[in-house]
């Protein structure tokens, strides 16, 4: 474990304080110059892109996700609903991410329908947006959301909703006052599942969102492969990485264990 | 009051409560009391609105309630396992049905009842932060502080430790009558349905087989499953007589001692008859000097005999 993920971490700490090399890979001195390039004005924009686009993803998977995982939680058919949603997982990520474009695009199946039945004239502008970047990654990380959020909605103590009733609260003053303050360990651990790999998203920005998306992740991949600067992309995953891990900890309750 | 009319539940398989009729009276305090699977709990499920009958009526203060939702019902449920919630302070669970109702003067009323209940100055503590007892104590404080017509309570003395459940008997039915409020309580023990109850509905197989207070239920047994749930019983001839009423004496039934159980203040010495049927004899501690294969004669008066069809 250690050397699997202390190692590639190691080497990516260390790039991001060499300078660049004339072809690709890194050369001697050692710098803070790339740290510093990250406070441009520019980039500052593509971090708070990314924390803004995995922000509103997150809250989304939990929005649909909740109720979601409750319906499953509360269904006799659990095992069934259950391997629904993990099915997706038995294709690539990728794959489903062109499924998308097909879907989405110009000559997509939604455009060409939409023609046929004589609803619009003009194909909707449905791809290489931000729209599309949401909806591709609310569409990728749903499960992810719901898999914590019904464990801790199936394991919670039914009598505790029985005793809310039996106080005089109506079904949704339950949901509000016991059923969503007890499944907070929950929400946060779906929360944290989804918003972290969400902010260092490549593949969807890059599929879905056009030239115009450009997130962290892209930013990250740019560097390593068209532009050439090692020490750069690797200042930039160190500060995504610095970002994911202070987020995990502000969102940790104290004496409550990471996820 | 609380009038249950010919109340029955069937499950997938099962009929678990069959054709239940009851009264509870204003301010008293009647137990169901049967073996687990009987259908008491069922029968207050139904009451509290967690379950609704397959046929019959549940009327509270002259109205038909079994329709209603259990946050409809002026009835309150101690749960068992209590059921508090753990995200919520003392005040928190206290308050949580009186701010449900949206009533005035909540502080007063939380105040008023965590002080029957000795809990005063308990109110920031979560319920992880308390003994079993005032656990059991704050899921009462938190119904009656609803004013319930009945409180339903299931089996809220099993979760605590032995010596204490004796001691919170006494204070239950203390509190019973300070607050005046109806209690149905669900039990599986008979000493403590005795101990408590102003009557009891003794419950099996999902029928109520007698409706009495306790020294009835005790003394006049109606079936023989009402004779042995409540106390030991001794089966000769098809007459049953309590070993507290079956005595060793000069003459009566020839019998040979098996064994003798010292219980402290009694010894019940059991011995078989010549028919080889086993009767137990309660006798005084100081008394008992009897050894195995030790020759008796048992005796009992007529007027303790008690026969069933």
């Amino acid at each position: 474990m250690t050397v699997t993920l202390g190692v590639p971490s190691a080497i990516i700490l260390a790039y991001s304080f060499l300078s660049r090399g004339a072809y690709g890979g890194v050369e001697q001195p050692w710098t803070l110059e790339d740290f510093a390039r990250l406070f441009d004005p520019l980039y500052g924009s593509i971090f708070l892109r990314s924390f803004g686009i995995a922000g509103a993803a997150t809250i989304l998977c939990i929005a649909l996700g909740f109720p979601l995982a409750l319906f499953i939680a509360r269904s006799p058919r659990k095992n069934l609903y259950l391997s629904l949603v993990i099915l997706p997982f038995w294709t690539s990520f990728l794959i489903r991410t062109y499924a998308w474009m097909f879907l989405l695009r110009d000559t997509g199946l939604i455009n060409t329908t939409l023609a046929g039945l004589h609803v619009i004239r003009e194909p909707l502008p449905l791809l290489y947006n931000d729209g599309a970047v949401l909806l591709g990654l609310v569409y990728g990380f749903l499960p992810f959301a719901v898999l914590p959020l019904y464990a801790t909605l199936e394991r919670m103590d039914k009598s505790l909703l029985e005793a809310s009733a039996d106080l005089g609260a109506r079904p949704w003053e339950t949901l509000a006052r016991v059923t969503i303050p007890l499944c907070a360990p929950g929400i946060r651990a779906a929360a944290i599942l989804v918003f972290v790999p969400c902010l260092g998203t490549y593949l969807t920005s890059d599929l879905l969102g056009g030239s115009k998306t450009i997130l962290i992740g892209n930013l990250v991949q740019n560097q390593f492969t068209a532009s050439r600067d090692w020490p750069f992309g690797a200042a930039a995953s160190v500060a995504l990485m610095i970002a994911a891990i202070g987020l995990l900890f502000a969102v940790r309750r104290r004496g409550e264990e990471l996820l | 009051m609380l009038e249950l009319r010919s109340v029955s539940k069937e499950f997938a398989a099962h009929r678990a409560v069959a054709n239940v009729s009851l009264r509870v009276e204003r301010g008293e305090f009647f137990s169901l009391l049967g073996p687990s699977g009987c259908g008491k709990t069922t029968t207050l499920r139904m009451v509290a609105g967690f379950e609704s009958p397959t046929s019959g009526e549940v009327w509270l203060n002259g109205s038909r309630i079994d329709h209603l939702a259990p946050y409809e019902r002026n009835v309150n449920t101690v749960f068992q396992s209590y059921a508090l919630f753990p995200h919520l302070t003392v005040r928190g669970n206290v308050e949580f049905g009186l701010k449900r109702k949206r009533v005035n003067g909540i502080d007063k009323r939380v105040a008023k009842v965590l002080e029957q209940v000795r809990l005063s100055g308990k109110e920031s503590r979560l319920p992880s932060e308390l003994s079993g007892g005032e656990r059991q104590r704050v899921a009462l404080a938190r119904s009656l502080v609803l004013e319930p017509d009945v409180l339903l309570l299931d089996e809220p003395l099993s979760a605590l430790d032995p010596l204490l459940r004796k001691q919170v008997r006494a204070e239950l039915k203390d509190l019973q009558r300070r607050v005046g409020v109806a209690f149905l309580f669900v039990t599986h023990d008979q000493e403590e349905a005795l101990a408590m109850s102003d009557r009891i509905a003794v419950m099996n197989g999902g029928l109520v087989e007698q409706v009495g207070t306790p020294q009835e239920i005790y003394q006049r047994p109606r079936t023989r499953f009402v004779a042995s749930f409540l106390g030991a019983m001794n089966w000769v001839d098809g007459i049953g007589v309590r070993p507290e009423c079956t005595r060793i004496a000069r003459a009566g039934r020839r019998a040979t001692v098996k064994r003798c159980v010292f219980l402290g203040p009694v010894v019940h010495v059991e011995a078989r008859l010549e028919n080889g049927e086993t009767m137990t004899a309660q006798v005084a501690a100081g008394d008992a000097r009897f050894s195995e294969g030790d020759g008796v004669y048992l005796a009992w008066d007529a007027a303790d005999e008690l026969r069933f069809e």
